[in-house]
């Protein structure tokens, strides 16, 4: 049984090895500001995890509503989603993905959106899987 | 983006197989659902049967069964029975020119864009987000 929560500052040390362990380099710094600047902030910011019923960290997700980012009217964007992979297919991270966007919609705003690695084809799988679609933009990119 | 028809068939034919895989068709009722010659359809289904997508039935209620994981077989996976791997593709008169190597990158990057796209979307997905023709029309 998952349950979600908010994230709070003391989540930090599990939030930081989940993500090193599944991505390979270690952020302590970035999620230390990350949850400074999102958990217990601005409404319109989010970060929430979800735990298993012994208390042990089985995802996060991390998002907030922006206006005229890039342009483009209100939406929500979502900046982070990890889930333990030893509880992956078990609805954790719709679960999570569900909460945030409940939250976004509560907002008044009517699109969610994200960017992924287009060689990340789990997470482009899983929020595909969400019903998301190529957004309206193209990212564009160039070496210095 | 422009499929052959080798490939175009077997989306359809994986995908309406995927739908229920309990059912077994023919590769007459398949070619009647998608209006195509049954001839064209069963060298394509041949091929889906040797990359173990589906089963060829026999038998007088015979046919064809889907055989893989819905959430597993992404549309990458048939696309590339029939289509040339990006990656792989012969050499093409002039791409050794600058002209030539830059207009190269440019396909790439399409090519780039269209595999992670496709790659990313299971069978699953698809039928979970298709509708059947007549909600589709009547809506």
């Amino acid at each position: 049984m998952i349950a979600l929560r908010p994230a709070e500052p003391v989540d930090l040390t599990a939030i930081s090895a989940l993500d090193a362990r599944l991505t390979g380099h270690s952020k302590t710094a970035y999620w230390q500001a990350m949850l400074a600047r999102y958990a217990g902030g601005p409404p319109e910011r989010h970060f929430l995890v979800a735990e298993t019923a012994k208390g042990v960290l089985a995802g996060f997700i991390a998002g907030e509503v922006r206006a005229w980012e890039f342009g483009q009217p209100p939406a929500g964007w979502v900046f982070a989603i990890q889930v333990d992979p030893k509880l992956r297919l078990k609805g954790t991270g719709s679960a999570l993905f569900e909460a945030l966007t409940t939250r976004f919609k509560a907002q008044g705003v009517s699109r969610v959106r994200t960017l992924v690695d287009r060689k990340d084809h789990l997470i482009l799988s899983f929020f595909r899987a969400q019903g998301m679609t190529a957004g309206p933009s193209l990212q564009l990119d160039k070496a210095l | 983006m422009k499929l052959q028809t080798a490939t175009r068939l077997g989306l359809y034919a994986v995908l309406e197989l995927a739908r229920d895989p309990a059912q077994t068709l023919s590769s007459a009722d398949l070619a009647e659902r998608f209006g195509v010659s049954t001839h064209h359809l069963a060298k394509v289904l041949r091929t889906l049967a040797a990359a173990g997508l589906v089963r060829a039935e026999r038998g007088a209620a015979g046919g064809y069964r889907f055989t893989g994981n819905r959430r597993r077989v992404t549309l990458m996976d048939i696309v590339a029975l029939f289509e040339p791997a990006p990656g792989r593709r012969a050499k093409e008169p002039g791409e050794e020119t600058d002209i030539g190597g830059a207009l190269l990158s440019v396909l790439t990057e399409i090519d780039e864009i269209a595999e992670a796209t496709l790659r990313s979307i299971s069978l699953e997905t698809l039928l979970s987000s298709s509708h059947p023709a007549s909600a589709v029309a009547s809506s």
